[in-house]
């Protein structure tokens, strides 16, 4: 658990490293390798939630997947907002729901907060315990219970292979 | 093509900065000048890499990572103290 | 003129379009957090479009432009949550016709439990 969290966290921050200085070359590789392990070494015990993902191939399928929904569904949630911003009557019936989460790991419940933020009409306001409180820019007065959780389960099923 | 493309969009962000700027100076709450605050960074941040194809100089990308850097621990302090401090 | 750079400008010019409409929503909405709905969202995908544009217009900055979007990617939703999490410790109640408020329920009877049942 902990071993992967640092080795996860050292090719995180040698990725960054990358990226910022983008050339590939021999000294530049040294010099992000040290910078990464004195990084990793300084931090180490803070971000060991980093040892949560798994890593076995269905959980890193896991991994894809919910990133082809997630952004299929930040383009629909943007369309969505957009149209309600432009209608003349401005269509909201906003209210704050509660829904739990069969989600256990912290990072899990992390990923799935800011997944919701970024879809059609939700955000998550706050998370106690394991439930989420999720405001809606839209919602059903009727059955708002059921349609949260359909909105939940719709991530919920890939995190719960990739982190548990 | 490409000019009058990034043109136009140059021509929107400013737009956009001078419309959360009317919401900041409108509030009415304390937490409605921090979202607007908040929303003024994060659309200065494509006008960076804007300034930065137009001038040509990709130092302009550095100075909006670390911008949008700062802004985001801003946001979380302003935010720490609105709900009441560390108690 | 090449295919890579007309991608490019389009992504930029679409993304502005976002940024813009996010702006107008940051304006016309109600109470704050339909205005966080409205301002966080059209903005963050405004920025990934506007950023990624970039990087396509100049293919050898495409590193640091993905990082700038991974990274707004990653704490614009927490920010937003943040400032509204804020905004409901603060009291600051949603719109008179918000449906319901389950978290302010939750909160109320939090604070009641602590304070020993009928204290006042």
């Amino acid at each position: 658990m902990r071993a992967k969290a640092i080795l996860l966290q050292f090719i995180l921050m040698m990725g960054v490293w990358l990226l910022l200085s983008g050339r590939v070359t021999f000294e530049n590789l040294a010099a992000g390798a040290i910078v990464a392990l004195v990084i990793t070494m300084m931090t180490t015990s803070r971000t060991s939630m980093l040892g949560e993902i798994r890593l076995t191939p269905r959980a890193l399928g896991a991994h894809l997947l919910f990133f082809l929904v997630f952004l299929r569904e930040l383009i629909r949630s943007n369309l969505d907002v957009a149209r309600r911003v432009l209608s003349p009557s401005l269509p909201i019936h906003p209210g704050i729901v509660k829904v739990k989460t069969r989600l256990r790991s912290p990072l899990g419940r992390f990923v799935l907060a800011n997944a919701i933020t970024l879809t059609p009409g939700t955000f998550t306001v706050d998370i106690m315990g394991d439930s989420l409180f999720i405001h809606w820019l839209d919602m059903a007065p009727e059955d708002a219970e059921a349609a949260a959780r359909h909105i939940v389960s719709r991530f919920e099923k890939y995190l719960e292979v990739a982190y548990g | 093509m490409v000019d009058v493309a990034v043109t136009c969009a140059l021509v929107l962000i400013l737009g956009a900065l001078v419309l959360a700027g009317v919401r900041f100076v409108a509030g009415p709450t304390a937490v409605d000048r921090v979202i607007a605050l908040d929303v003024l960074t994060v659309i200065s941040l494509p006008l960076m890499g804007i300034i930065a194809h137009l001038s040509g100089r990709s130092i302009y990308l550095d100075v909006a990572l670390i911008y949008g850097l700062l802004s985001f621990i801003g946001v979380l302090a302003v935010a720490r103290y609105l709900d009441g401090g560390l108690s | 003129m090449n295919v890579l750079s007309i991608a490019g400008a389009l992504l930029v010019g679409f993304g502005a379009i976002f940024l813009f409409i996010g702006a107008i929503g940051l304006l016309r909405m109600p109470d704050c957090y339909t205005r966080i709905q409205a301002g966080t969202k059209a903005s963050t995908l405004g920025t990934i479009l506007s950023l990624g544009g970039i990087g396509l217009l100049h293919p050898s900055w495409l590193g640091k432009a993905l990082l700038i979007l991974l990274f707004v990617l990653l704490t614009n939703p927490v920010s937003s949550h943040v400032l509204a999490r804020a905004a409901h410790l603060a009291g600051i109640l949603p719109r008179g016709d918000t449906e319901v408020d389950e978290l302010a329920a939750e909160t109320e009877a939090k604070h009641h439990s602590i304070n020993g049942g009928g204290s006042t």
